[in-house]
C-alpha cells in the first residue's frame, strides 16, 4: 500500500512470492504489511528470530495472509485456527504463535474456541480482522454486522443486533484487549507488536475495510478516535469504554488498548514435564506395578 | 476348581466397581486370570450396578451367565440376578439392606457403628465376608488392600474387612494356583500405557464414556509418565488443539466415542489434507446419538473407516484383548508419525472399561517405527514430493525454510494451490503413502487365528467378542478368525487365514453386521450373522446357545 514506507520498516523477504488475490482496496494488505513490519521490528529490537513466528489461519479472506507472509504458518479450516494455534504454543513456549481470524470465522462458527482461550489466559495473539461481512461467501451478514444491515442471506434486513467482541473478550478473561483501524498504520503496527509481546491471551479486533461487500470508510473516519489516558490496568474503565459503541450506533469509536494484565498463563503447570528422568518403558512399568 | 464366577451389585455410588477390582485383584493374588465386566446405568446415586468378575486358569475376556457366588448390597441385587443364582451359588449380603434372601447375612449397619466408620467401608465387610466363604486366607485380603485402598483409609477398612470375615463360613476354597501376580488393569488403561510407551508426549480429551477412563487415568499419571494431559472445551477443540501440538512436533493422542468423533471429523480431514499425524482411541458405545451411553457395541465400524470428507489414508486398528491394545497403541502412535496419517484404535466399552489380567511381557515387542525428519541442509518443503509419498518432517523453529502446513490442495512448499496438476499431483503423493503404509502393515499381524486349525467353520468377529469366541468355538471344534487391522484392510493375510473354510459366522455386537459388510466390500463372503445389540456383550453360555442354533 502507497503509505507502507511511512508507517513501516521494509522486511526483506517477509512477503512470500504466493500471487496475492485480495481485491483493490482491502483493508487486509493494511493488516499483511503492518504484521509484516511488526515482525521485522520485533526481530531487531527484541532479537526474536523470525522463525519463531508461527501465524496460524481461519478461513476467509483473511486466512490467504498464511500464504501471503513468509514464516511458519498453519492455514487452517473455519473457526478453529485458536484452538490449532493453543496446541502449537503448549508444544514448544519458545514460539510466539499469531492467529489471523475473520468475524465471521472466529465470532459465529469459532466463539466457543475463542472464549475458551480468552478463559485460559492461552498464550497466544488473536487479530481478528472484522470487515463484518462474509467477503469471501460473497456478502453476507456476520456476528458484528449492524442492525439491519442487508446481505444476501437477509436481504431485508438482519433483526439481530451486534456483537461486542471487546466487551465479549474483556469478561470471558482475555489479559490484552484492543482495537485498531485499517486506516490508522502506525498505531496497528504498535498494536500488534504491543499484543505478540503479551504474555497471556491478547485479543486484537481489527476494523478492516471490505471495499467490495462494506465500505465503512467514511463513517469510521467520522466516528474513531484514539483511547488516551486510561488505567489499562482498571478492568471497569476497560468494560466502559468497550461499551461506548455498540457496532451499529454512531457514537464515537475509540481505538488502541483498553485492558493490559498479567495473569497466569496456560500451559505453565506442564513445563516440568519436559525433563523426562527414566525411558518410556520404566515408567510404564513402574505405573503397573500400582495395579498388581 | 478350574474358575469361579463371582458378582458383586449395589447401588451407584457405593463403589462397586472399586470393590469389583479388588475382588478381581484378589484371585489374581491366587494366581488367576481374570476378566471383570462392569454394569451401570447413566446415573450417579442409586438405580443398580453390579461387576461380574471371573477367574479362571487360563486367560478369560468374557462372563458366563450364572455366578458361583453373589455379594448383594441390596434387596435389588438378588431380585434382579435371580435366574443367575444356582442351588449351589453362595451368598454373602448385607443383612441390614436385604431383606429375603438365603445364604451368609453380614450386619455391616453394626460393624460400621462398632467400628466408627464410614458408609463407604460396606464394600470391605462384604469383601471380607467373601474372603472367608472362598477360603481365601486374610493375608491375601491384606496384601491386596495394602495396594488398593489408599494408606489413610487403609486400617479402618482392614478392621471393618475382618468382621466380615469372622462373620461368614468357609464354604468352598479357592485353591492358590501358585503363580505371579499379574497387574489387573482395564482397556483404557492399557491404550494408555500403550501410547505412553509409543512415544506420547500430550493427550487431549473432551469426557466421553466409555474412554473418559483414558483421560482420568493419563490425568492421575500425568507427572509419572511425563505426559500432558488437557481438557479443552469440546471434541472439536481437542482435534484441532492436537493438530496444532503434532505440528509442533508433540506427538499427541485424543480419546472420545462416537458422539465425539461426529465432532472430531471436520479436524480429521484437516488431519487427512495437512498429513499432521495424531492417534484417535475411539470406545464404541450404543448409539446412534445419545444412544445406551454407558453399555456396549460396535456400530461404528464403517463411521470410523469413512469419516471425513474427501480422500486420504488412515491406520485403523481394533484390539480384542489388553496386550492387544498396549501394543497397538504404542504401534498406531508410531504410524501416525511415520506417515502423518490419523491412527485410529477403534474400542468398545467392554473392552475400554472391562477389567483383566495383563500381561505386558505377552503383548511383543514394540517395534521402532521413527519418523522421517528433514535433513536440515535442503530448503524446506512440508509437502516435498518422494517415491515413497512420506514427505519428511521439520518443525519450527528448527527448519531450513518456514515450515508451512495447509488444509487447502497446496504445493510442495505449502503454498495453496489450485492448479490442475498440482491438485492431482498432491493427491497421489498422499496415495502413494498409503501404498507404502499398506507395504508396512504386511510386516505386522493383521489377522488372528484361534480355535481349531484346519476346521471348514470359522467364526469371524473383532475387538472384545474375541474371548467369548474362543471359548465358545473350543466346544463346536471351529475356529476363529479375527481381523486386527481394518484400515487398509490385509486383504492377502484375511485370504489365508480363511483356506479350507466352507462356512463363515460372523459374531457381532451390533445389529447389520459391520464386518461381514466389510468382508463383503472386499470380495469375501458371510454365511451367517450371529448379532447382538442390546448394549451387552455376549457371555460364553449365550454364545453357546445362539451357536448351537446355526451350527447344530
Amino acid at each position: 500500500m502507497s503509505n507502507e514506507k511511512t508507517a513501516g520498516k521494509p522486511a526483506g523477504n517477509l512477503i512470500s512470492p504466493a500471487e496475492n488475490t485480495w481485491c483493490p482496496g482491502c483493508g487486509n494488505f493494511s493488516i499483511e504489511h503492518m504484521m509484516k513490519s511488526a515482525l521485522a521490528e520485533l526481530a531487531e529490537s527484541k532479537g526474536i528470530p523470525l522463525e519463531k513466528f508461527v501465524i496460524v489461519g481461519g478461513i476467509g479472506c483473511h486466512g490467504k495472509l498464511t500464504d501471503y507472509l513468509n514464516v511458519n504458518s498453519f492455514y487452517a479450516i473455519h473457526g478453529r485456527a485458536i484452538p490449532l494455534a493453543t496446541g502449537i504454543k503448549l508444544a514448544n513456549p519458545d514460539l510466539h504463535v499469531i492467529c489471523f481470524v475473520g468475524d465471521g470465522d472466529t465470532y459465529a462458527e469459532g466463539l466457543d474456541h475463542l472464549v475458551f482461550a480468552a478463559k485460559r489466559n492461552a498464550d497466544i495473539t488473536v487479530i481478528v480482522h472484522d470487515n463484518r461481512v462474509y467477503g469471501l461467501t460473497t456478502g453476507q451478514y456476520t456476528p458484528t454486522s449492524p442492525y439491519g444491515f442487508k446481505g444476501r442471506s437477509t436481504p431485508d434486513g438482519i433483526t439481530e443486533r451486534p456483537i461486542n467482541p471487546l466487551e465479549l473478550m474483556l469478561v470471558s478473561g482475555a489479559t490484552f484487549v484492543s482495537r485498531g483501524y485499517t486506516k490508522k498504520l502506525k498505531p496497528l503496527k504498535q498494536t500488534f507488536k504491543d499484543a505478540i509481546l503479551h504474555e497471556g491471551f491478547s485479543f486484537v479486533e481489527v476494523l478492516q475495510i471490505c471495499a467490495t461487500y462494506f465500505n465503512l470508510t467514511d463513517c469510521y473516519n467520522d466516528q474513531v478516535y484514539d483511547l488516551e489516558g486510561i488505567d489499562t490496568t482498571d478492568f471497569d474503565q476497560a468494560l466502559a469504554k468497550a461499551r461506548e459503541w455498540d457496532y451499529t450506533s454512531l457514537a464515537r469509536i475509540p481505538l488502541g488498548t483498553f485492558y493490559d494484565r498479567k495473569m497466569p498463563v496456560f500451559g505453565e503447570k506442564f513445563r516440568h514435564l519436559e525433563k523426562r528422568t527414566r525411558s518410556r518403558d520404566e515408567a510404564v512399568r513402574a505405573v503397573l506395578e500400582e495395579y498388581r | 476348581m478350574r474358575e469361579c464366577s463371582v458378582m458383586i451389585g449395589g447401588k451407584a455410588g457405593e463403589g462397586i466397581n472399586t470393590a469389583g477390582l479388588t475382588i478381581a485383584s484378589l484371585f489374581n493374588h491366587l494366581g488367576y486370570r481374570v476378566y471383570m465386566y462392569f454394569d451401570y446405568p447413566s446415573l450417579i446415586r442409586g438405580g443398580h450396578n453390579f461387576a461380574v468378575i471371573r477367574a479362571a486358569e487360563e486367560k478369560i475376556g468374557a462372563t458366563r451367565d450364572t455366578f458361583d457366588i453373589l455379594l448383594a448390597l441390596d434387596q435389588n441385587c438378588i431380585d434382579r440376578h435371580t435366574e443367575a443364582i444356582r442351588d449351589d451359588t453362595i451368598v454373602v449380603y448385607d443383612s441390614y439392606q436385604v431383606v429375603n434372601a438365603t445364604g451368609h447375612p453380614i450386619d455391616v449397619d453394626r460393624i460400621l457403628k462398632e467400628e466408627n466408620a464410614p458408609q463407604i467401608t460396606k464394600n470391605s465387610a462384604i469383601i471380607g465376608g467373601f474372603c472367608k466363604a472362598a477360603g481365601i486366607a486374610w493375608e491375601i485380603l491384606t496384601d491386596v488392600f495394602k495396594t488398593t485402598v489408599p494408606e489413610k483409609y487403609l486400617d479402618v477398612n482392614l478392621r471393618v474387612a475382618r468382621r466380615g470375615y469372622d462373620a461368614a463360613p468357609e464354604v468352598i476354597r479357592i485353591e492358590p494356583l501358585g503363580r505371579p501376580t499379574l497387574p489387573v488393569l482395564t482397556g483404557n488403561q492399557a491404550a494408555g500405557l500403550g501410547l505412553v510407551r509409543g512415544g506420547l508426549d500430550t493427550l487431549v480429551a473432551y469426557p466421553m464414556t466409555p474412554t473418559s477412563n483414558l483421560l482420568h487415568f493419563l490425568a492421575e499419571h500425568a507427572d509419572d509418565l511425563s505426559v500432558k494431559v488437557i481438557h479443552p472445551e469440546n471434541e472439536i477443540g481437542v482435534m484441532l488443539m492436537a493438530l496444532g501440538l503434532a505440528y509442533a512436533g508433540n506427538k499427541t493422542a485424543v480419546c472420545t466415542s462416537g458422539g465425539g468423533f461426529c465432532l472430531m471429523t471436520e479436524g480429521l480431514s484437516l488431519a487427512g489434507m495437512s498429513e499432521t499425524p495424531v492417534t484417535i482411541v475411539l470406545g464404541q458405545r450404543p448409539g446412534p446419538s445419545t444412544g445406551v451411553p454407558t453399555y456396549t457395541s460396535q456400530a461404528d465400524l464403517h463411521f470410523v473407516l469413512n469419516a471425513g470428507q474427501g480422500e486420504f489414508p488412515r491406520f485403523v486398528v481394533v484390539p480384542g484383548d489388553l496386550e492387544e491394545m498396549y501394543y497397538w497403541s504404542a504401534v498406531a502412535l508410531g504410524l501416525a508419525w511415520k506417515y502423518q496419517i490419523p491412527s485410529i484404535i477403534l474400542t468398545d466399552k467392554t473392552l475400554a472399561e472391562g477389567g483383566y489380567t495383563f500381561d505386558i511381557d505377552a503383548s511383543g515387542a514394540i517395534p521402532e517405527l521413527p519418523p522421517v525428519f528433514a535433513d536440515g541442509v535442503k530448503p524446506y518443503r512440508r509437502y516435498a514430493a518422494t517415491e515413497d509419498g512420506i514427505s519428511p518432517l521439520a518443525f519450527p523453529p528448527e527448519s531450513t525454510a518456514p515450515v508451512k502446513a495447509n488444509s487447502y490442495a497446496h504445493d510442495e512448499a505449502g503454498f495453496t494451490t489450485e492448479k490442475a496438476e498440482l491438485v492431482a499431483g498432491m493427491q497421489e503423493k498422499v496415495l502413494r503413502k498409503a501404498e507404502s503404509l499398506h507395504r508396512e502393515l504386511e510386516t505386522f499381524r493383521g489377522v488372528e487365528v484361534a480355535g481349531v486349525a484346519g476346521a471348514g467353520i470359522a467364526l469371524v468377529c473383532w475387538g472384545s467378542e474375541k474371548a467369548a469366541c474362543i471359548e465358545a468355538a473350543a466346544r463346536f471344534g471351529v475356529k476363529v478368525v479375527r481381523p486386527l487391522i481394518f484400515a487398509p484392510f490385509p486383504v492377502r493375510q484375511w485370504r489365508e487365514a480363511m483356506l479350507g473354510v466352507h462356512r463363515v459366522i460372523a459374531v457381532e455386537n451390533n445389529a447389520t453386521g459391520q464386518l461381514a459388510r466389510l468382508l463383503r466390500q472386499n470380495g469375501f463372503w458371510v454365511d451367517e450373522l450371529v448379532l447382538k445389540y442390546d448394549g451387552r456383550p455376549f457371555s460364553v453360555d449365550e454364545l453357546e446357545r445362539r451357536l448351537a442354533e446355526v451350527i447344530g
